[in-house]
């Protein structure tokens, strides 16, 4: 198992304490395709920052390649979220003043990686995900889905083991939308990375080979979707 | 490296009004450092001209008047200081500090060349007088041991003697020439610098003649020596305790009596003046550093909205691998180049300040009384406070981004991501 959680808890204190993960058990192989579905609340959220080190979490254990991920310091953590976690979010994230090919480059930097290596490193990487011609342009100059496909180049150009995705196409239509997940589907396939979705959407949990739902802080069921099926809509196709 | 300052261009471009109007705060702290110790440095250096080439290890000792009673004789009597006493300070009893021991006397008359006359005075001194009081030769030389030895009637003028008694400047040309005192004629063999500020212009006998002729018998007007190995303050009080307490049993006065004679030590002057100086030198700074500090307050205040607004970018790179460290170098970096460079344009124009002065002020010296009087005189800084400067700008800067350095390298991902 390449990722292994056991009974772990989160709660968000504050003049109301919140129990949001209550005692998460849950185990993903490595290269899997899998993604977290739950309504808004659930704590998949949570549960995919834990995941990315992003957070820390009150109880329990988790492990990456049987690695206890507890009590890091800040810059451990950076050096793992940097070396082992290739990040895509809902709103890109990308850093406005940098151009495409500048910010695919940014994980890389702080590898240390010499800057011309950087350089064709991160272009290879847009080439991948079509974006070759589109490298000197600055986020405010793309599409959502260009700018998707820049944030997804950059999750990878480190060659993570694990990829998280967070609502990935949440800001995108559907078309585009189906664009995106057939290039995670693509990469998945390709490159053997490990791809944790977290989506509320059907359509984006159908591409995956592996649906957790989460309801509440706990795991309610993990349907097997090798078959693609778990859409009412068919699978491959997003609706809005 | 390359990077580092690419990332802190791009930040700085961003921000180019803001970063210049709290550049110029930082410019205006080092303009007034650079100004206020140029103009210091002026000062001083008019005031402390004409001390410049006198030898600061000499004391002076002339008599005083009593103050206290003493072995059966009244306060208030006259102590003339005569051989003995040179004998007593070149002797035994202070050969620790002492090294040469000269004496002075004087006596006022009336100077004339053919028809120019002057009534001046004249100083009977040893050869070693010329480097304990830094006199500065223009022409012909000094007194030497041989016109002490065979009280040659010879003399050394002013520059402004030579002016009066000749009615010329040509230094050269009154060496050899005979002037008169009352009616005893002396051969001119140097002539001396006065500065414009200097007040007294004696002539200079050797010591010898002027007794001799004047028939001072044993008396000298003031004692001179030079002394070595009294470094501090406490050494020289003490020295001058012994000193004293020694030449007034010589004449039957108290030991303790403070006012029978005075000394005027060059060295514990030298030092209050040097003392006055660093005073003056730690104020200009003081108020130069306070000035500065609204600058630097003001970058790192400035570097505080950067950094706050910056939160987002720095969440998404520490999500995708950023240190702490790397982040808090990156605004700590950016700190010290704003500081850095604005405050190197406040150097640069205070040091054409500094020079406008010297084209100004400096060269302008008051008229009083015919002496010229220097306001200021050099009013420069050096080197080493330009490297100060640079040093203090360097951790000025550090400081100015240490906070926001902080702050940004506290931000959490997760935080920074959801504001979004």
């Amino acid at each position: 198992m390449q990722i292994e959680l056991h009974n772990v808890h989160k709660t968000y204190t504050g003049a109301q304490p919140l129990h949001v993960l209550k005692g998460i058990d849950l185990s993903i192989d490595k290269g899997e395709f899998v993604s977290i579905m739950g309504a808004s609340g659930s704590g998949k959220s949570t549960l995919l920052n834990i995941l990315g080190i992003l957070d820390k979490y009150d109880e329990g254990e988790y492990l990456i390649d049987g690695k206890l991920i507890r009590d890091l310091s800040e810059a451990q953590a950076a050096e793992y979220r940097n070396r082992l976690i290739g990040f895509i979010f809902q709103s890109f994230n990308l850093i406005s003043f940098k151009n495409a090919v500048e910010n695919v480059e940014l994980p890389l930097f702080y590898q240390g990686v010499p800057r011309r290596q950087r350089h064709e490193q991160a272009m290879a990487m847009l080439e991948r995900v079509g974006l070759t011609d589109w490298a000197e342009h600055y986020p405010n100059e793309m599409s959502g889905g260009q700018k998707q496909r820049v944030a997804i180049a950059r999750a990878l150009v480190t060659y993570p083991k694990i990829i998280l995705a967070d609502e990935p196409t949440g800001a995108l239509d559907s078309r585009t939308s189906a664009e995106v997940m057939e290039l995670l589907a693509h990469i998945n396939e390709k490159y053997g990375a490990t791809l944790i979705i977290v989506t509320h959407e059907s359509g984006v949990a159908n591409y995956t080979n592996r649906i957790i739902h989460i309801n509440d802080g706990v795991i309610g069921s993990i349907d097997d979707n090798r078959e693609h099926k778990s859409s009412v809509f068919g699978s491959r196709t997003i609706m809005k | 490296m390359v990077d580092l300052f690419l990332e802190i261009w791009l930040s700085i471009r961003r921000n180019k009004m803001r970063t210049a109007l709290t550049g110029v705060a930082v410019s205006w702290g080092i303009f007034m450092i650079i100004v206020l110790l140029g103009a210091g440095n002026g000062l001083m250096n008019a005031v402390g001209n004409n001390l410049s080439d006198v030898q600061t290890n000499t004391m002076m000792v002339g008599g005083g008047w009593t103050s206290k009673p003493y072995d059966g004789l009244q306060s208030g009597r006259r102590i003339v200081l005569d051989d003995h006493d040179v004998m007593t300070v070149a002797g035994p009893a202070f050969s620790a500090n002492v090294d040469e021991v000269t004496a002075t006397t004087s006596q006022s008359g009336t100077v004339s060349y053919r028809d120019n006359h002057f009534s001046g005075s004249l100083s009977g001194v040893y050869p070693s007088y010329c480097t304990m009081e830094g006199i500065r030769m223009v022409s012909g030389r000094f007194l030497n041991p041989n016109d002490l030895q065979e009280s040659r009637k010879v003399a050394v003028i002013s520059t402004r003697n030579v002016r009066n008694l000749f009615d010329t400047e040509d230094y050269e040309w009154c060496i050899g020439k005979r002037i008169r005192v009352g009616n005893v004629s002396f051969r001119v063999i140097g002539v001396y610098r006065v500065d414009d500020s200097n007040m007294s212009s004696d002539v200079y006998v050797p010591f010898t003649t002027l007794k001799t002729i004047f028939g001072k018998g044993k008396e000298i007007d003031e004692l001179v020596f030079s002394f070595h190995g009294l470094s501090t303050e406490e050494d020289n009080e003490q020295f001058e305790k012994h000193l004293k307490a020694v030449i007034n049993s010589a004449h039957r006065a108290d030991p303790e009596d403070e006012r029978a004679l005075w000394i005027w030590n060059r060295f514990t002057d030298e030092m209050q003046l040097n003392n006055a100086v660093r005073i003056l030198d730690i104020a200009l700074w003081i108020i130069g550093l306070f000035t500065l500090m609204s600058g630097i307050v003001g970058v790192s205040n400035i570097m505080l909205v950067t950094v706050k607004e910056r939160t987002h970018e720095f969440g998404i790179r520490k999500a995708i691998g950023a240190s702490p460290r790397s982040i808090r170098r990156l605004i700590i970096t950016e700190s010290v180049l704003i500081t850095a460079i604005f405050g190197y344009i406040g150097m640069i124009l205070g040091m054409f300040a500094c020079m406008y002065l010297d084209a100004t002020v400096a060269e302008h010296a008051m008229e009083v009384m015919g002496e010229k009087l220097y306001m200021m005189k050099d009013p420069t800084v050096g080197m080493d406070v330009a490297m100060e400067a640079t040093l203090l700008l360097i951790v000025a800067g550090t400081l100015a981004g240490l906070a926001p350095a902080r702050r940004a390298a506290a931000v959490l991902p997760i935080e920074a991501l959801r504001a979004d």
